[in-house]
């Protein structure tokens, strides 16, 4: 293949992409609407659209042809940056993580994900440490005291958990031997999925997503009975847009991660005794990429209905005294797993 | 290769323009973004010498943890712009710029008088692979294990410096 | 030849233009009409008060200092996870010692007190202990409670 060749086929996949994430997010809103109606006992929007299903693309709208408000005693430049910063941090970090094995399509060896980096992992890691100074530069340019606390709680809180998260994936890459999301996924052939394997580190890397991306119950910078709407309380029109997708472009990408990294990717058990055709198995895969997502997914919802917000310094001591030892126990048995029976 | 020079000039010209802009710029959490940037710049030009390890770091260490330290501290202080120091200390803006030619014609001496020797040019050859953590871990293991485990002292140490200073700003 | 790497670098140029060209977009066809209460920033209702930007607790700077030593440290770890297999049990012992450095500078911290957020304590008013007090008056009770 040509450069050029090549570099289309990157943007045709990379335009698919973040089209495909867009319309998972407006969806994502509109389920979490209809999921905590339904836990509450209540109806949700339904009326855009059959059972207000078009609901999503209403609300664009809306925020589109709404009034652009600019305290004028925030810091100009730096208040339109951080949304800009949160938004395209959260979805540049889809770049690494496949949704299926390599497929062959007109001749060409195409793997499901934009690019096969040896070093991915880190990519990951990289962007999420990135994450917090879009927060951090919103609260601080707004110029509004409930701004400031959010963005300075929230960078905090970010970064206590971004520690555990790291040592969580170093388990990972323990057991893959490489950094790679491909190879991790392929390491994690039949039943050895790596939340088989470490549980613990599956279930500190699971919060600290939960943390990362300032979900309920870490949704301590927006918590609306303190600080109305925390870092982003001076936002309106497209620049709040922005932080809302991007706060379930993150839910997507840590959902993703989790089953990347401790569900199996796109493995499936025993498919390979199945005799099926080598089409339908690619699908079958890529599928079950997708239900273990939406599963999670649905997972982050869920949660976010049935547990009440934390306090701030049982936030803290979680973060530090119970993650971070956790991971670091985790990272030992791991070795020590490795040693014992040569995974 | 014309790809690389053309992204090499890139990355040098982000480089150059955001570490001018970062001293200029009147308003330290201004600076501390275009340093930011900067680092990216950096980071890229690693990843140009096939040094994938350090370029990550770069990211996550220096603009990922470094400077969000710095931003606290900004946020922390409050600082407000440097303008009025920098108008009454008009001697040391002469002596800086003084400075900064005599580095800046080293520099020049430096690129245009010294060619590489055929010797390097080898080591370079050689060092490609150099720069991905595979070779990083295995050196770690084979020939640095001391220098790894004294890193890891010495972090020990900041971790027990950074308490003290710490507690003593509390009481 | 086009790289992994050059396929991540096309992938930030289009998501920043791709945020770029929304954020643009919508700024062509809304509304612009500012009014001097309406760039005020939110301080429910009320004339803002004050400079913005208030002092902070020093813990969040230590938590930042901390949090910068163990990432350098998480950092050192990759390369050993990513070799580990290959070196066997040398590479355990290895490892191991790091990690133990690393967990007696975590335990120092918790024996300090650095990993404690402290929070000030709440001064609520006992009842009983007022109450114990007989013969008192209402208004006296009323009074004690506005005290402590």
């Amino acid at each position: 293949m040509t450069l050029l060749e090549i570099t289309i086929i990157t943007m045709i996949r990379i335009a698919i992409i973040i089209s495909v994430l867009l319309l998972t997010v407006s969806y994502l809103v509109y389920f979490e609407r209809k999921i905590s109606a339904w836990t509450q006992n209540r109806i949700g929007p339904n009326r855009v659209g059959w059972r207000g299903a078009l609901q999503p693309f209403a609300d664009v709208g809306k925020l589109l042809l709404k009034e652009d408000i600019i305290p004028s005693a925030s810091n100009k430049s730096i208040h339109t940056l951080a949304p800009f910063i949160t938004l395209v941090i959260a979805f540049s970090t889809y770049a690494v993580i496949p949704i299926g094995p390599n497929v062959t399509l007109f001749g060409y060896d195409i793997p499901l994900a934009v690019a096969d980096v040896n070093i991915g992992i880190l990519y990951v890691l990289a962007l999420t440490s990135l994450g917090v100074y879009g927060i951090t530069l919103a609260g601080w340019s707004s110029g509004s005291k409930y701004s400031l606390i959010g963005g300075i709680r929230s960078s905090a809180q970010m970064i206590s958990y971004e520690v555990s998260m790291g040592f969580s994936i170093a388990g990972v890459v323990l057991v893959a031997g490489s950094l790679s999301p491909i190879t991790i996924v392929e390491s994690q052939y039949g039943w050895m999925w790596n939340a088989v394997l470490q549980p613990i580190g599956f279930i500190t890397f699971a919060i600290s997503a939960f943390a990362e991306t300032n979900r309920l119950p870490f949704d301590l910078p927006e918590a609306e009975p303190e600080l109305v709407g925390g870092y982003h309380t001076e936002y309106s029109s497209m620049k709040f847009a922005s932080f809302f997708l991007a706060e379930y472009a993150n839910m997507i990408i840590a959902s993703a991660l989790i089953v990347t990294l401790y569900l199996g990717g796109w493995q499936v058990p025993y498919i390979d005794k199945l005799g099926l055709g080598e089409t339908l198995t690619v699908l079958i895969q890529i599928g079950s990429f997708f239900v273990k997502m939406g599963a999670v997914l649905f997972f982050f919802i869920w949660v976010r209905w049935s547990i009440p917000r934390f306090r701030y310094d049982q936030l803290m001591s979680l973060g530090w005294k119970v993650m971070f030892p956790l991971s670091l126990f985790n990272v030992v048995w791991v070795a020590v797993l490795i040693m014992l029976f040569n995974i | 290769m014309i790809l690389e020079y053309i992204l090499f000039a890139i990355l040098g010209l982000v480089a150059v323009v955001t570490s001018v802009a970062m001293i200029t710029r009147p308003s330290p959490v201004m600076s501390a973004i275009f340093l930011v940037l900067n680092f990216f710049a950096l980071a890229g030009l690693y990843l140009l010498l096939n040094a994938q390890f350090i370029a990550v770091v770069q990211v996550i260490v220096y603009a990922g943890a470094i400077m969000v330290l710095f931003l606290f501290v900004l946020m922390l202080l409050n600082t407000d712009s440097e303008h009025a120091i920098l108008k009454e200390k008009r001697k040391l803006k002469f002596i800086g710029i003084f400075i900064a030619v005599l580095v800046f014609i080293q520099i020049g001496y430096i690129v245009f008088y010294s060619a590489p020797s055929d010797s390097v040019t080898k080591e370079i050859a050689e060092s490609i692979n150099a720069g991905k953590i595979e070779t990083i871990g295995t050196e770690l293991y084979t020939t640095y294990v001391l220098p790894f485990l004294a890193s890891g002292f010495l972090l020990l140490g900041a971790t027990i410096g950074a308490i003290v200073l710490a507690m003593k700003k509390f009481e | 030849m086009l790289t992994e790497f050059g396929k991540i670098f096309i992938f930030l140029l289009l998501a920043i233009g791709f945020v770029g060209i929304a954020l643009f977009a919508a700024k062509l066809i809304r509304p612009h009409r500012p009014t001097k209460e309406k760039l005020l920033i939110y301080e429910c209702g009320e004339n803002v008060e004050g400079s913005p930007w208030v002092k902070f607790n020093i813990r969040f700077y230590v938590v930042a200092l901390i949090f910068l030593i163990f990432d350098v440290e998480v950092v050192l770890l990759f390369p050993w996870a990513l070799t580990y297999q290959e070196f066997g049990f040398y590479g355990f012992l290895v490892g191991v010692i790091f990690l133990l450095i690393l967990g007696l500078g975590m335990a120092y911290e918790w024996r300090k007190g650095d990993l404690n957020w402290d929070r000030t304590k709440p001064n609520i008013p006992e009842l009983s202990k007022i109450l114990t007090n007989k013969n008192v008056s209402n208004v006296k009770i009323d009074e004690q409670i506005k005290e402590s």
